[in-house]
């Protein structure tokens, strides 16, 4: 019993994150249909700012500022960081390519994947990072809940997830923006006919999934440690399971598959095989893609002429 | 430009009139007076010559260059024809090397000869092709890109973990380790051991597979694929049979790539499961964009660039040439108005010894470090900044800058355009002094993902392709 607690904090823990990267996918998904490859590197480069943050305030050991200022700096710089990136992704590789056949997005995607994959291999090396978070934040002793205790730094992460997840549901349906990306991700041509500017939604709807991403990327090496140049690429592809799962196009789906993965990798690592963990949660993207490829909360779209 | 209801000679032939405008034209009509058969046949001539200008390493590059070659036309079935956008292709390719390795190694003790072994493993490749293209009656574009990619990274765990999957009493992959000792190929009592044979033996394929494929891109199936590329639905109306179309592509497709495994098993004496990661699939299609989806002579060209890529980067005296070359070619084609091309050059030059005079004055001598022992590396010595104990952290964020400044080129106009361009180029060849040269194998990663993105951006059709049109 204790064991199997322990591994739904894990799963919620690890969910909570795959779930932030997973809504990126989504979001961009819903308004340009196209599925944004580089949105794993963009997590990548959000860790490893939040790690510059850290390391110039004087690392986990020796820092110079109160360990909650750390953290919210930890965040903003790689909030800033993914979503410039995010940003210049659309701008550069994705916007001329608006009016291009349906392939050409996509070999744009993996290419600049494949480039900023590169760049974070010249600029911080092979080696992997830690950010030792239990210097970081030496409490023990989180909550008690139930026969265990759960690590503070994981209540953190789970509780920033839920409430950046609660704010962007609220900021989609009632904001005036997150109205428009609505609109948009409804039906494009019609929304730009009502006067909304197309433009400016999927540049919003970039900044907006790029800077929960790097959120997730802070998250995941404050609470399972290590991060390195390759660490989006298989995120990546969960996390998009995730979406995939969810209901691709569909914000709370996103929440749902992210949640359902990490509940699914957690379990998977303590009660079969820690080896093919990802053999077993692709397994279930390829049964979940070909059985009901809208997933669990998205509508079939149907083909129009 | 529409292709609806016009004859195809027509439509090619509008297409060809708009290639012959630009700055590939003179190019283009050079190569399009020669007939097929004869472009063909000088190819093979300079080719067949080859081993003979080289040395013994330069054929090895050869024998690359040819693998690359034929993987990418493999593809090009897939991508270029059908239209369907496989990111599994490399795990055929790794399936067909491991499969021949296993039957032809001590692995297992095993040793089939080749005649058995060859046509055994392309079959079985075909059937994996045949089983992946299942998911693509129902699911297209992105939803098959992650499906196949699935595949790839599936393929990759389990060769890698083998000997752990529940029920497995032989290791039949070696795991991480791979199969060391694989024989060559022998056929009719002749040992392809050499290099020297082994090019000859792939240029024999590469040859065959040209004229196959040229005659399958006539053909009605190779019509069918094309139209199933651009517009599966209404092909579909037209009693086109979508689904064995698709399903022959990905067979054809991976059948290439499962021979091409066999040759590649042999040639190297081993297989590994780092020859088949993403990584390689990114090269294969870097190949492909380059040269041009769908066009058998760009698809070779595009696989001879990028496969002699990393040789030339590796030497680091030819390389810098190339980068130099390269930047004059970017101000040219940039800028296109002479005027700005020298005022450019000129600020350049000040712009160099100005950051070099103010970083000198505010530290001293001891920053600098040693150039790089090339020709033009030591030209540019007493003018860029090269750095000695700071070079890592200082060509960090004169990367990230250099990459800031190149958006900023692209999104302005004018004589900001050429502003901008003083410090990107100035950044780019101080990284360049400082890092990329020493680091080729990045420097490679950067290219071929740079060359996707500008190419889609840039010119789609690739070098010699034909321009597609979608209808929606």
């Amino acid at each position: 019993m204790e064991f199997f607690l322990q591994q739904t904090v894990n799963g919620l823990t690890l969910g909570s994150v795959y779930a932030l990267v997973a809504l990126g996918y989504s979001m961009v998904y819903g308004v340009l249909k196209f599925l944004n490859f580089a949105h794993g590197e963009v997590y990548m480069f959000g860790a490893f700012a939040g790690y510059g943050v850290l390391t110039v305030l004087g690392g986990p050991s020796a820092l110079m500022v109160p360990v909650w200022l750390a953290l919210a700096l930890m965040f903003v710089g790689a909030v800033a960081v993914s979503s410039a990136i995010g940003v210049a992704l659309e701008r550069f590789a994705y916007r001329p390519l608006r009016k291009a056949t349906r392939l050409a997005p996509l070999i744009s995607a993996i290419g600049a994947s494949f480039f900023l994959q590169a760049a974070a291999l010249l600029l911080f090396t092979a080696n992997s990072r830690s950010f030792d978070a239990p210097t970081l934040i030496p409490i023990q002793t989180g909550m008690p809940l139930g026969p265990i205790n759960v690590w503070a730094i994981r209540i953190l992460v789970i509780v920033t997830a839920l409430v950046l997840m609660i704010l962007l549901t609220w900021w989609v349906r009632s904001s005036r923006v997150g109205k428009a990306v609505r609109a948009v991700s409804f039906d494009t041509e019609a929304a730009a006919m009502m006067g909304v500017d197309v433009d400016r939604v999927i540049v919003v709807t970039f900044l907006i999934g790029s800077a929960l991403a790097g959120v997730g990327g802070v998250m995941v090496g404050l609470v399972f440690g290590r991060i390195f140049h390759l660490m989006g690429f298989i995120a990546g592809l969960k996390a998009f399971t995730a979406a995939v799962v969810g209901g691709i196009g569909s914000i709370p789906g996103a929440m749902l598959g992210g949640l359902l993965i990490g509940f699914a990798e957690s379990y998977t690592t303590a009660y079969i095989s820690s080896t093919f963990q990802n053999l077993i949660v692709f397994g279930l993207l390829i049964i979940f893609l070909l059985l009901r490829p809208s997933g669990i909360l998205g509508r079939p779209e149907l083909v129009k002429v | 430009m529409s292709h609806i209801g016009v004859d195809r000679w027509v439509a090619e032939s509008e297409d060809r009139e708009e290639q012959y405008s630009g700055w590939t034209a003179p190019a283009r009509r050079l190569i399009d007076k020669v007939p097929s058969g004869w472009r063909l046949g000088v190819f093979l001539g300079v080719v067949a010559l080859y081993p003979f200008l080289v040395k013994p390493a330069g054929v090895r590059i050869g024998i690359t260059v040819l693998l690359l070659a034929l993987l990418a036309l493999g593809l090009n079935v897939v991508v270029g024809w059908a239209g369907l956008l496989d990111l599994g292709y490399v795990a055929f390719y790794g399936f067909g090397a491991y499969f021949y390795a296993i039957v032809s190694s001590d692995q297992i003790g095993l040793h089939w000869p080749t005649w058995v072994a060859i046509p055994v493993v392309v079959a079985a490749t075909a059937v994996l092709g045949a089983l992946l293209s299942l998911p693509s009656r129902r699911l297209v574009g992105d939803y098959l890109a992650i499906m196949t990619l699935f595949f790839t990274q599936v393929f990759v765990e389990i060769v890698v973990n083998f000997e752990r999957l529940p029920g497995v009493e032989t290791d039949l992959t070696g795991g991480p380790n791979g199969i060391p000792g694989v024989a060559p190929w022998v056929l009719f009592g002749f040992e392809f051991n050499t290099f020297n044979r082994n090019f000859y033996l792939l240029l024999f394929l590469l040859v065959l597979l040209i004229v196959g494929l040229r005659n399958i891109d006539d053909s009605r199936t190779g019509r069918a694929w094309r139209a199933l590329r651009e517009d599966t639905l209404a092909a579909e109306h037209m009693t086109t049979p979508v689904n064995r179309l698709k399903m022959l592509a990905f067979v054809v497709g991976a059948a290439i790539a499962g021979l091409t495994g066999t040759i590649f098993a042999s040639v190297q004496v081993g297989v590994f499961p780092n020859n088949f990661l993403l990584t390689f699939l990114i090269t294969i299609y870097a190949a492909l964009i380059l040269g041009g989806l769908g066009s058998i002579p760009g698809v070779v060209l595009g696989a001879i660039a990028v496969a002699f890529t990393p040789e030339i980067l590796r030497n680091p005296g030819v390389a810098g040439w190339l980068f130099y070359l390269g930047l004059v070619v970017l101000l040219v084609v940039v800028l296109k108005r002479w005027v700005r091309i020298v005022s450019v050059l000129a600020g350049l030059v000040a712009f160099g010894y100005l950051v070099r005079g103010l970083a000198l004055s505010i530290w001293d001598q001891s920053i600098l470090g040693t150039a790089n022992d090339t020709f033009v590396s030591r030209m540019v010595d007493g003018w860029v900044l090269v750095l000695g104990d700071h070079q890592n952290i200082v060509s960090n964020y004169a990367f990230v800058l250099a990459v800031a400044f190149l958006l900023g080129v692209i999104a302005t106009k004018g004589w900001w355009k050429a502003a901008l361009l003083i410090p990107t180029v100035y950044l780019g060849i101080l990284v360049w002094e400082n890092k990329l040269a020493l680091q080729p194998s990045v420097t490679r990663q950067l290219l071929f993902g740079g060359v996707l993105v500008v190419m889609m951006a840039v010119r789609p059709q690739g070098i010699l392709g034909t321009r597609r049109v979608e209808i929606t």
